[in-house]
Formats: structure tokens, sequence, C-alpha cells
């Protein structure tokens, strides 16, 4: 996301009084308060500008140690061979597509509730990735199990419910963008995270509560990891990155939209000006 | 501040709501949200005949056998088991990799009249072991495991085993 790259010298001008984020929850913000601390876009762009570089650093240099050993250096398993290496993309790919949904719904309870209007904009930016995410969990998955299993796809609990969190990604994502007016887009995109959440647990008990073609869980098992730490540790590394480089993604993505609102408003404020002078020195004074 | 405790509640509500009608419908289609059904199922509660199902459980270990049918083509038998009941099984068709005693498998097909269960389609299921070859011959040779004999035994007692350094890696 070079979009968001902004040089720290470019930081924010302080026209704080024009920024549309305050419009869109008018009236019901309080002034103070730890949650809406963050609300302010101003302090959002400057402290997320600070830990930016770091996330994106950490995600490549984790991804950077995990890749490499996952995909060259970790051993083969002993029943599927090489085939084994696409657990390192798949694997954390489905964390982060249940784990992005439930952070999806966070920020929809943050959105209804608090009204925060920072929430409804990182959730408009969160979506897409959930959904790449989501989809390289099912591509992968599927890649995996035609040697493995002896099918590209079954309507199995486990395989059907991550299809539905992948049509739920895409389609919160389409309706937060499908409305004229952006406040009521994330209204309906939050209801409908909500109601998606009920699917992140039907996802992950699956292939408890149900027989399955798909495998029960290996790692967060209640007694000891299924899986040999010569597999185990690369994999744990490989989600952590990916993780990292999620978070930086979404938080890239988020300040690009940001600033997209301050330069439409600041825009906007301008044209006003040249149009009625007096109005827009109005404007800028408030 | 009301409003918020307001509008908070009115979610909660809604949560619950909307969770206790997730957990009732799911509890009422539990029989249809099966993948499949084990030798045991089949034998409490029969299906009709001609009708396809799924069945899923172990290939009993010894049980494999590989013919060739009159028609050329290849055809396996073998008994599908989940401890307590056993089905026998015949498959005409290429099998899977992972396909061996031991192995968890997925067949889908129909129950005919003498008790043999004529399968149309061969998965394999896989467990939830990840372990390299050094380690899973380890086990083997130590006779902690047979492979033909079902899952591996439990994961703390190999998931750090060391492998013994005396076959090279075959990774490429």
């Amino acid at each position: 996301m070079e979009t968001a790259e902004t040089p720290r010298g470019a930081s924010p001008p302080p026209v704080m009084g024009v920024s549309p984020l305050h419009a869109v929850g008018a009236g019901l913000l309080p002034r103070g308060g730890a949650l809406h601390r963050f609300a302010n876009p101003g302090r959002f762009l400057r402290l997320s500008g600070r830990v930016q570089p770091w996330l994106i650093g950490a995600a490549l240099l984790t991804l950077g140690i995990g890749l490499p050993w996952g995909l060259f250096f970790s051993p083969p398993d002993y029943q599927q061979g090489e085939t084994v290496r696409i657990m390192y993309v798949h694997v954390p790919m489905a964390w982060l597509a249940m784990g992005g949904y439930t952070g999806l719904a966070a920020t929809a309870i943050l959105s209804l509730v608090w009204r925060h209007p920072l929430a409804d904009l990182a959730a408009r930016e969160l979506s897409p990735v959930g959904a790449a995410a989501t989809a390289l969990c099912l591509a992968t998955g599927s890649l995996w199990g035609k040697p493995m299993w002896g099918t590209w796809w079954v309507w199995d609990a486990r395989l059907t419910s991550v299809l539905v969190l992948f049509f739920l990604w895409l389609g919160h994502a389409a309706l937060v963008r499908a409305f004229d007016d952006a406040e009521r887009g994330a209204r309906m995109g939050a209801i409908l995270a909500l109601i998606g959440a009920v699917n992140v647990p039907i996802v992950k008990f699956s292939v408890d509560w149900w027989n399955t073609l798909h495998q029960p869980a290996s790692v967060t098992r209640l007694d000891a990891p299924g899986l040999h730490v010569d597999i185990l540790y690369p994999l744990l590394v490989c989600a952590l990155g990916f993780t990292l480089a999620f978070m930086a993604l979404v938080l890239a993505r988020t300040r690009a939209a940001v600033m997209e609102r301050r330069i439409r408003a600041l825009q906007m404020a301008a044209a006003r000006r040249a149009e009625m002078p007096a109005q827009g020195r109005e404007a800028e004074l408030a | 501040m009301t409003r918020k405790k307001r509008r908070l509640w009115v979610l909660l509500l809604c949560a619950l709501g909307l969770g206790s009608a997730t957990a009732l419908t799911l509890t009422a289609f539990q029989d249809n949200l099966v993948f499949f059904r084990s030798p045991s199922d089949i034998a409490r509660d029969a299906p009709k005949p001609d009708r396809a199902f799924r069945l899923g459980g172990l290939v009993e270990g010894g049980s494999v056998t590989r013919e060739t049918a009159p028609d050329g083509r290849p055809e396996a038998r073998f008994r599908v088991t989940d401890g307590a009941s056993t089905i026998p099984v015949t498959y005409g068709g290429v099998l899977p990799d992972l396909f061996r005693e031991g192995q968890g498998v997925v067949t889908l097909g129909r129950l005919g009249p003498d008790g043999v269960f004529r399968a149309s389609e061969v998965l394999a299921r896989h467990d939830e072991t990840y372990m390299p070859p050094e380690v899973a011959d380890a086990l083997k040779r130590s006779g902690h495991w047979n492979p033909n004999q079902g899952a591996a035994p439990p994961a703390a007692s190999w998931n750090t085993l060391e492998p013994a350094p005396a076959r090279p890696r075959s990774g490429s």
C-alpha cells in the first residue's frame, strides 16, 4: 500500500474544523473518553504514522524468516510429503479469515453503540483484505485437497461454513460501498458484520460438532499440538508474520481513507470559498 | 450515556436472539450436517436400499485386496470400521494417494442387499497428525505405533522427539 506511505513531514494540516469525520458522528460524539481519544483523525494519523514503519518492518522480518523456514527448511510430512508446505499459507489465512471477522464484529459494536467514526472507516478498509485472506484460504485448501483427499471440494460443514464466511466478507465490502450516504452504508455494514459473526464459532467448531472430511484442529488441541515441533514452529512464525502483514495492510488502507476524506473536505471547502467568499471564511473560522 | 447504554442492551438482546435461533436451527438439522455416517450408525439404523449416502471410518488393517474386475477395471475390496462395527466395501476406480490400511476414508455409494457397500467415490481423510518421516519411522521401529492399526499415539509422546540423523532429509 504505497498510497499511505506519506513522508513524516507531510503531517496533516491543522484544519480539524472541516474534517467530515467529525460530521459523521456529529452530535453523538462526547468530548473526551478513552474510546474517543482515537476518534480524532489527526491524532490517529499521527499515532498510526509512528507505528506503521515498525509494523511493516516486523511483518517483513517475520515472514522473511517464517516462509523460507516453512517452505524450504522444514521437514516433509511422513504421509503428505512436500504437500504439507501448503499448510504454512493455508492455516495462517484461515486464522486471519476468522480473526479478522471477529475484528470486523468489534468495529461494528464500536460503530453501533459508540458511533465511533474511525471504526466505520476501519471496517470499510478491513473487509477487502479479509475477503482476500479467505479466498487464499479456500484456494490453498482446494490445492491441498485434490492430492490428499482426492477431491478439490466437498460440501462438508467446515468447507461450506468457510465459503459462507467468504461471501460475508464480500457482502460487507459491497454493502458499505452501495450507499450514497456513507454513514448509512456503514450502519448497514455493521449490522451485517454482527449477524455474520454467528458464523465464526460455526467455522471454528464445525469439525468438532459434526463429522467432516476436514481434519479437526491440530494446533489448538486440549492435550498437545498434533504437529511435530519441526513443523509447528515454522507454522507459528508464518502465522505471526501474516498477521502482522494483515494488520499493516489494514492500517495503511485506513490511513489512506482518512487522508482521502481530508483531501475531499479541503477541496470542498476550497470550492465553497471560491464560490461564496464570505461563507467560506466562516467555515474556516468554525 | 443512557442512549449508548440502550443501544448496547438492544445489541446484546439481538445477539442473544440470533445466537439462540442459530443454535436451535443447527441442532434441528444436526443429522443433515454430518458429512458421513459411521458403520455403527448404519448398524443401528440402516438407510433404505438404493439410497446413496457417505460411509466413513478407518480402513481395517489387513482387509485391503486389489483385484482386476472381469472388464479390466481395477477393483479394491476393503472393510471400513469404527471399532464397534465393520462394513465391507468394493470400489472400482483410482484410490487417493493417502489411502492405506489404518487410514480414515469417506466413501460415497449404496449399501447392497448382501450388506456390501458399493462405493462410487473414495476420499481419504487426513487426521490432525503432522510429523517428519524420520519421527514416524522412529515410532514404528520402537513399536509405539503401527500405522495399519490406526491413529498415531498421543502427540505429547512424540511432538518434540528428535529425529535420528541417520537418514538425510528428502526435501528439495
